[in-house]
């Protein structure tokens, strides 16, 4: 390696006096920092490795040069993208590639003794709701997986991101990865969230505010007051979606709503290890004096309940709106843009959103498909039908997601209104297991793209929260839920 | 990986922002194996009818474009999903080299680890590019990873930056895992100590 030197850093983070003040993500990433280049990239040690069924390139990367993964304790999998949701059976998969995508990681696991979750296990899910679930993602940590929506677990206060093939090996083979540091950008929505509004539209609308490359080079700092009265679950949701916004990692400090949601699960530290966790944990929030590459700030009483009318998520409008008019786009360039999007969409400049009709819906996701957004959509279906002639689903998160969810009567308030009750994994989001939209077919989903052909070729996607997909599921077309809120 | 020091090829200008993941490869491929041709996944859905005929709008099915091997776009090109099978399909295509003002995150890392060099250049230069290239269907361009520097169809010469490292797995046609190993007595120091700070 020509010019190549290396500098081993010291291992312990100094919080004495005197020092300049710090952000989270400097936190966080020097004390993960293993060897440094002088091309300015970090070798980052990894706590937590989540693994699913879109791994086995990777694993046959490793057998390929002979290497088994490094740290098999420390790498967690699940199934998700290929498993069926009308049934728990492998055998219920009639596409022999997708099977195997599932069998290949159940074999790839096993022979390294990597803990699975497998179809048929109660904790299994999708990969982004089963971490935090079980108390495998923790503040501090630093967090990867094959899936750019792996941004969902800094919502506990970890670094997480997602990575591709290459570095899933190298990340198995050596339990550390090269990277650069990011830009520090704070996003800031201080104010009270008005009724109606979640925060899947909180994050539509830091998505339409700076677009979906605003956040490109960066690692998202959310803050705020309405972010910190946000519950576990909406902050899931938030950082969820913060790729959408071109930011590899998203997250937020932990503080005692994150404590409150950890404590007790599963793989959580217990007792005396708990109380000196949580002590480390509380010193890991930036410094008041903390310096930012970037702030933007929102006030969350003029965010409204959100929907996307086009192809990126940055498309996003409130549901009060009319379909934008490209004749009104400040360039050529953006005119062009959106001309094609609204071909796709099949929309008409002008149009009041509310009057878009629907043909499909869907509730569920690594966004949205946790217990309070079922709570939130049942709360909203309850005593109504689904309108004639939509097909309406939820998927469940996660296994526990459902049971928890049948244990509070919210199963029978879906299909009573004629939705559909499906088993966990990633499903209509992305279409890999066969839950497909159809050509020409609408959807308003939960889920974190609207990209052309991501629910299937040619399908039409609205991005949304749970209740304003469950308002739409009951009236048939996209519509403001506030209006169908308590009764009114 | 195959080194690539410097291409001259047939330019394709992709003249729209944001192109996703999902567009370069849709995901119902994930589950084909790696061994598969993912050139034939390119671009897909709108390079193909449903019964694989080509559609003749597309710019990739244009005569004077097929031979392309340099990719122009506008600003975060392979934005999205991680998926690793979007940059399989480019190289397995032909393409060694995408100019674009950004690149999504991901992508550009998942671009160095197999051999395709991400050059950014700034927006005016690349909508300079974009232009030439819809002028001269077919124009050959280059990128020279060694000099860092793209030619341009009038022959004219811009710079760009490439991390050192990444420029000599590229051009070497190296990958990091070889070297990371050899750092692995480092690796389980920094582990022993920091588990003995996290107890």
């Amino acid at each position: 390696m020509p010019r190549l030197r290396l500098r081993t850093k010291g291992n312990t983070v100094d919080h004495s006096a005197n020092h300049t003040p710090r952000t989270m993500l400097d936190t966080i990433w020097d004390s993960h920092r293993i060897l440094s280049r002088d091309d300015g990239q970090d070798l980052l040690f990894v706590d937590r490795h989540f693994i699913h069924d879109v791994t086995e390139p990777a694993f046959r990367m490793l057998r390929d040069r002979g290497l088994a993964p490094r740290s098999p304790g420390r790498i967690f999998g699940t199934p998700d993208h290929y498993v069926p949701t009308h049934s728990r059976k492998a055998t219920a998969i009639n596409d022999p590639e997708r099977r195997t995508m599932i069998e290949a990681l159940t074999r790839d696991a096993r022979g390294a003794d990597i803990t699975v979750f497998g179809l048929g296990d109660p904790r299994q899910g999708i990969v982004h709701v089963v971490g935090p679930e079980q108390g495998l993602s923790l503040p501090g940590m630093i967090i990867v997986c094959a899936d750019s929506h792996t941004s969902t677990h800094g919502a506990v206060g970890a670094l997480a991101f997602g990575i591709g093939a290459t570095e899933v090996g190298h990340a198995l083979a050596t339990q550390s990865l090269w990277q650069r540091r990011p830009g520090r950008m704070r996003v800031s929505v201080d104010g009270t969230l008005g009724a109606g509004v979640t925060a899947k539209d909180v994050i539509l609308a830091i998505i339409a505010k700076i677009g979906v490359a605003g956040a490109v080079g960066h690692a998202i700092e959310y803050a705020g007051s309405a972010i910190r009265g946000l519950s576990m679950e909406g902050r899931l949701t938030l950082c969820n979606m913060s790729i959408e916004a071109g930011g590899r990692v998203g997250f937020v400090a932990p503080d005692d709503t994150t404590f409150a949601y950890l404590a007790g699960r599963p793989y959580a530290p217990k007792e005396a290890a708990w109380d000196r966790a949580v002590a480390r944990w509380r010193r890991l929030a930036s410094d008041p004096d903390a310096v930012f590459d970037r702030e933007v700030t929102l006030d969350a009483s003029e965010i409204a309940p959100m929907v996307t009318w086009g192809t990126t998520p940055e498309d996003a409008l409130p549901i009060t709106g009319r379909v934008p008019d490209p004749d009104a786009a400040p360039t050529a360039e953006r005119r062009e843009t959106m001309s094609r999007a609204l071909a796709y969409m099949g929309l008409t400049p002008g149009t009041p959103l509310e009057e878009v009709p629907v043909d499909r819906v869907f509730i569920g996701s690594c966004t949205n498909g946790r217990i309070e957004d079922l709570r939130s959509a049942a709360g909203i279906v309850k005593g109504r039908k689904v309108a004639a002639g939509v097909d309406a689903w939820v998927v469940p998160g996660s296994e526990p997601v459902r049971a928890q969810a049948e244990a509070e009567g919210l199963d029978l308030v879906f299909k009573t209104a004629g939705f559909e009750w499906r088993y966990a994994g990633c499903s209509m989001c992305l279409a890999t297991n066969g839950d497909t939209v159809a050509a020409g077919q609408r959807c308003a989903s939960t889920s974190n793209r609207n990209f052309v052909g991501r629910q299937g070729v040619g399908a039409r996607t609205h991005l949304m929260s749970p209740a304003m997909a469950a308002a739409a599921a009951v009236t048939g077309r996209l519509s403001d839920v506030r209006r169908l809120m308590a009764g009114a | 990986m195959e080194p690539l020091q410097r291409i001259e090829a047939v330019a394709l200008p992709i003249a729209q922002p944001n192109c996703d993941t999902d567009q370069i490869t849709p995901a119902r491929f994930l589950q084909k194996p790696r061994s598969d041709d993912f050139g034939r996944y390119l671009f897909a859905d709108v390079r193909f009818r449903a019964d694989g005929s080509e559609i003749p709008d597309f710019i990739l099915n244009r005569p004077e474009y097929r031979a392309a091997r340099i990719i122009a776009a506008e600003r975060n090109f392979g934005c999205g999903s991680s998926r690793e099978h979007a940059v399989w399909s480019l190289h397995d295509y032909g393409i060694r080299a995408v100019i674009a003002p950004s690149f999504g995150d991901i992508f550009r890392s998942n671009c160095l680890k197999n051999g395709l060099v991400p050059v950014v250049l700034p927006e005016d230069e690349v909508k300079a590019l974009l232009d030439g290239l819809a002028a001269s269907p077919g124009a050959h361009i280059a990128v020279d990873v060694v000099e860092q520097v793209v030619v341009f169809p009038d022959g004219s010469v811009r710079g760009f930056d490439i991390d050192p490292f990444a420029k000599h797995c590229i051009v070497q046609g190296l990958d990091e895992l070889d070297y990371t190993l050899s750092q692995s007595s480092a690796i389980e120091s920094f582990e022993r100590d920091y588990d003995e700070r996290h107890r």
